[in-house]
């Protein structure tokens, strides 16, 4: 393929809530969430964020790194569970905030946790086919987990924007590949005007996210004749600490190669926005010539897996925006009274 | 009344069979017995089927004719028996009557529950359907807490410990491990037992039986006729099945079921056995107190010695009354409706000498133990070598 990536930018809020003070309200052990999960704390978004102020924030970053002028993005696609809105794109919020308005299409998509990488698809196929010259994916959300649920531990906030282009001196990083796995498979769903969504308890594990990604990931590498080998870095969809490595291990994988993109323990479980940001970690630090595989995990359910090929471009590049590291590291502490709030639970 | 043998037996895996259909779990186990019997499914006169709850689980009612319909034994009688986890014990009881009758000759007994298709908490509450409604399930009870408050009153009279409830989750875990249908193949410690998640005190998680998909079969033959189709053919020397109030606070003890004493009075007076005579059982252990009791009920030791009479270490195998060799509903798994059969299935393995390496060595006498609810209904049989 002759498509690219020609800049990347992430996003995380900055109040954080551990599972200890979670689990407080619940009445339940902490220490037994926290190995089940292998999990630390979440991120929280303030009272005036949402997905789309998140997505912003990503999309900012994103055209700060790649320096190109944002009137030559044609596409913006953002995928998201939490757009703020039922009707009205969150893509056309971020297309005016970052100047990329008006000559463009926009949409916003949805595909469980997922969605965003379907975007970086959607645009590699628009690049490479000379529709536009630049097209913008990004995953962002500000996940919901019912007060009491499992999910309340992980569900977190944070979004993560990739602007794709054809391959030249300006890439950070090239896309050797994609594939697609996807079946109808109802592990996790929220329906129209519930607040909260549903899942099928352990079903999320063995038929859903490990069967997908794994089919996922061998059908990439098939397609492409590559081993676990021949990556330095895996990022796959973290919706706990538990699972990637799990999944890691099963394709081949060590430890080595998946810690740099294994962020969720840090920031919790940021939804669309969780394989992008763990990407973005990667691009923040690894060398040219190294290759970084890419799995998503939607619910429903999918998995996009990618091959990218690390540039010499990145390092002009990657300190132009904030990295993934600073946003975890700048953090606030909130209690659960506060989180209630931010979280609109306690409402005057 | 002619004497009945068993002459095939099937069972499934059991576990969280998510891509296994309720039809085809059926199927496969019935196919197995089918197999097992080596005899031609045109034989078969009537089947009887034990299902707690497709409707709440699965929304399927009238089970009785999709299975005869699937299995392709269509227009021979079948009938579904319900009594809540006891209702595998009821169906094979009912094939057992009706082929001593002489109404029919080759008569199936199956169960299979589908639990899985919902959520956890829709599990719960189908189950407790079990309990009273009234009484029971509308305060508030589910099966944990009612069974919880059972362990409570056992520990306070005769000074049953968590270590050793905890001996029996421990023991069903090993012995499941030789088995290759059970959902968990996996030891644990009294220490997992009692660091477990709590569920209603004193039960942990690790005291309970787990939310299971499985089915079992069994063939049944008038004794005259079972050698057409089998060198081992197991007797159902005895049956017997006996009620108690359906709730808990209606009984004169806590600490023992009723139904149980009844239930194997009857069934041992008909085989002209009793306790002391039977070389390994399969218990209803849907919690561990549960096998506590049953031991003392069914007369293999003194009432309140049940739990010392486990950490002994007398209900394993090689023990001087082996409990629960499949693994036990803790170890091998619980599909309500299928259990009642899947432990006629157990002891059938065992007289034959068929149980690897969980066999009892010279097993002639087995028993079978299957409550429904927290004790309503008990349907108890007691097998021995046809030979």
């Amino acid at each position: 393929m002759e498509v690219g990536i020609v800049g990347y930018g992430a996003y995380i809020p900055r109040y954080r809530i551990k599972v200890e003070e979670i689990a407080k309200v619940w009445g339940t052990d902490a220490k037994r969430v926290k190995r089940g999960l292998f999990l630390e704390e979440k991120s929280v978004p303030g009272l005036d964020e949402d997905a789309a102020t998140i997505a912003v924030e990503a999309a900012r970053n994103a055209v700060k790194r790649s320096g190109i002028n944002p009137q030559d993005i044609g596409a913006i696609y953002v995928g998201s569970e939490s757009h703020p809105y039922a009707v009205k794109p969150t893509a056309t919020i971020v297309a005016e905030a970052i100047e990329a308005t008006p000559d463009l299409t926009a949409a916003d998509y949805e595909f469980a946790c997922k969605a965003g990488t379907a975007g970086i698809q959607t645009c590699m196929g628009m690049v490479g086919s000379n529709m536009i010259k630049y097209g913008m994916a990004i995953g962002t959300d500000t996940a919901q987990g019912a007060p009491g649920d499992p999910l309340e531990y992980t569900a977190a906030a944070g979004a993560g924007a990739v602007i794709v282009g054809k391959n030249g001196d300006q890439t950070i990083a090239s896309i050797e590949d994609t594939y697609s796995y996807t079946t109808d498979t109802p592990d996790f769903w929220r329906r129209e005007m519930r607040p909260y969504p549903k899942h099928g308890g352990r079903f999320t594990g063995k038929p859903a996210y490990f069967k997908h990604v794994l089919s996922a990931a061998h059908g990439l590498l098939r397609k492409l004749q590559l081993t676990p080998k021949d990556f330095a870095y895996a990022v796959f969809h973290q919706p706990n600490g538990k699972f990637p490595l799990q999944v890691g291990k099963e394709l081949g994988f060590v430890k080595g190669q998946i810690m740099l993109g294994l962020i969720v323990q840090k920031i919790g479980n940021t939804y669309s926005g969780a394989s992008m940001v763990g990407l973005a970690a990667v691009l923040d630090q690894a060398k040219p010539g190294e290759r970084i595989l890419v799995v998503s995990y939607g619910s429903g359910s999918g998995s996009d897996a990618f091959s990218i090929m690390v540039k010499d471009g990145v390092e002009a590049k990657r300190n132009s925006a904030p990295k993934v590291a600073d946003y975890i590291d700048n953090k606030t502490y909130i209690d659960y009274s506060t989180y209630a709030k931010f979280k609109q639970l306690l409402v005057r | 009344m002619r004497k009945v043998a068993i002459i095939g037996v099937g069972l499934t895996k059991f576990g969280e069979l998510w891509d296994v259909s309720f039809r085809r779990l059926m199927l496969e186990a019935g196919a197995r017995a089918i197999e097992d019997a080596g005899i031609d499914g045109k034989k078969i006169d009537a089947m009887y089927i034990g299902n707690m709850s497709a409707g709440q689980f699965i929304s399927q009612e009238h089970i009785a004719s999709l299975i005869v319909d699937h299995a392709g034994l269509t227009p021979i009688p079948c009938t579904r028996v319900e009594a809540a986890c006891a209702s595998g014990g009821s169906a094979l009881r009912q094939a057992v009557i009706t082929v001593a009758s002489g109404i029919h000759d080759i008569v199936v007994a199956a169960g299979i529950e589908k639990m899985t298709d919902v959520l956890t908490e829709q599990t719960t509450e189908a189950l407790i359907t079990a309990a009273d409604q009234e009484w029971e399930a509308f305060v508030g009870a589910t099966f944990p807490g009612i069974y919880a408050l059972m362990a409570r009153r056992h520990m306070y009279e005769f000074g049953t410990t968590e270590e050793q409830l905890a001996k029996v989750a421990v023991k069903n875990h090993h012995n499941a491990c030789f088995n290759p249908c059970a959902q968990y193949q996996m030891e644990i410690t009294v220490e997992d037992v009692l660091n477990s998640a709590p569920v209603t005190t004193p039960l942990k998680l690790l005291d309970c039986s787990p939310i299971t998909d499985g089915a079992a079969c069994v063939i049944l033959a008038p004794l005259d006729r079972a050698r057409e189709f089998t060198d081992t053919p197991i007797v159902v020397a005895g049956t017997g099945q006996a009620s108690d109030t359906i709730s808990l606070h209606d009984r004169q003890t806590l600490t023992g079921i009723a139904a149980t004493n009844k239930a194997a009075e009857l069934a041992y007076k008909m085989a002209g056995v009793g306790p002391n005579d039977i070389d390994l059982a399969e218990v209803h252990d849907c919690f561990t107190i549960a096998e506590i009791m049953a031991i003392e009920d069914l007369g293999f030791c003194e009432k309140g010695d049940g739990g010392k009479a486990t950490e002994r270490g007398e209900t394993a195998i090689g023990g001087r009354i082996p409990i629960n060799t499949s693994g036990g509903l803790k170890g091998k798994g619980h599909p309500v409706g299928a259990t009642g059969i899947a432990q006629a299935v157990e002891i059938t393995q065992q007289l034959r000498g068929e149980a690897g390496k969980r066999q009892v060595n010279g097993a002639e006498i087995g028993l079978t133990h299957n409550v429904g609810g927290s004790g309503g209904t008990v349907v108890v049989h007691v097998m021995r070598r046809g030979d």
